[in-house]
């Protein structure tokens, strides 16, 4: 993972569910371009990435982190309403299936409320990864897991959980 | 369960799965050559379908795989004689007429697999075949 789209994660429940936070800043220089009435916004894109990591990573927790999870396709994502530099967001990703080939998640993105703790579902995706060592093709990739690298393992040791990546 | 239900269920998972309309899927309909599954696709219809209908099911069972590792079942790409019985024998479900009688080309072996062969799978998979 290159860039993170989360910024720390809050719950896990093994093979079950992981729940992670992300914050909008208006210091992050690649959301500049997107505004929408003035307001410089997260874009759907990036909201569905920040999805695709959290889920991405409870897929990957399943096997230590020994297998390459790599999103394979957005099954169906719905987004209602734009997220605003000052907003929090919460990616909720449910493990719905498992196997050698890949996996299936669903998820619910919810923005924090200004000025309390209470949260709105804005949105809910469905994504499928693959395990790309076992692809149908059979291409063969580098050995060593190219998509679990050290800034996603920072986050794992913030949110201490550092102990699920099997050496 | 008649096979018009299965055909029904089968046919709201391939909507799921492919965001195609239900008039799309016709019984004959190829699920790579007229309805545009990729690789993904498949994997992902594997798992709608363990959901609508409560089964397992194993890696290859609906779909062939991996088969071009076998120098008995593929030679220069296209099915041997042996491959094609192997997959008569694994995959009764599926109608391989088609690719026997034409160039035998593993790369069109997966548009013989129709929303029929998925209703067949079902069948046998739930007993009522």
């Amino acid at each position: 993972m290159k860039w993170l789209w989360i910024d720390c994660i809050i719950e896990h429940e093994p093979d079950h569910r992981l729940v992670a936070t992300k914050h909008i800043s208006l210091d992050e220089d690649h959301l500049q371009h997107y505004t929408q009435d003035g307001l410089t916004i997260m874009p759907f894109t990036l909201l569905i990435e920040g999805m695709a990591q959290t889920a991405g990573i409870l897929v990957g927790s399943t096997s230590g982190f020994k297998e390459k999870v790599i999103l394979a396709k957005i099954a169906k994502a719905t987004i209602d309403c734009d997220v605003t530099v000052g907003d929090t967001v919460r990616f909720n990703a449910i493990l719905e299936r498992v196997d050698d080939a890949g996996a299936a998640t669903t998820g619910t993105i919810d923005r924090r409320i200004e000025g309390g703790d209470a949260w709105e579902r804005i949105g809910t995706v469905e994504l499928m990864f693959s395990h790309i060592d076992n692809n149908l093709a059979g291409t063969e990739f580098p050995e060593h897991n190219f998509v679990f690298s050290d800034n996603f393992k920072t986050i794992l040791e913030t949110a201490g959980l550092a102990d699920l990546v099997e050496e | 369960m008649s096979r018009d239900d299965y055909f029904r269920k089968i046919q709201a998972v391939l909507d799921d799965a492919l965001g195609v309309d239900e008039d799309e899927v016709t019984p004959n309909a190829s699920l790579t050559a007229d309805l545009g599954a990729e690789s993904i696709d498949f994997l992902d219809i594997v798992f709608r379908l363990e959901k609508t209908f409560d089964f397992k099911i194993s890696q290859g069972e609906l779909f062939p795989e991996n088969l071009s590792e076998n120098p008995e079942w593929v030679s220069d790409g296209k099915l041997t004689d042996s491959g094609l019985t192997m997959l008569k024998e694994r995959m009764s479900h599926v109608d391989f007429t088609e690719i026997e009688n034409g160039d035998r080309e593993l790369s069109k072996l997966a548009d013989s697999i129709t929303v029929t062969s998925l209703v067949n799978f079902v069948e046998n998979k739930l007993g009522g075949g």
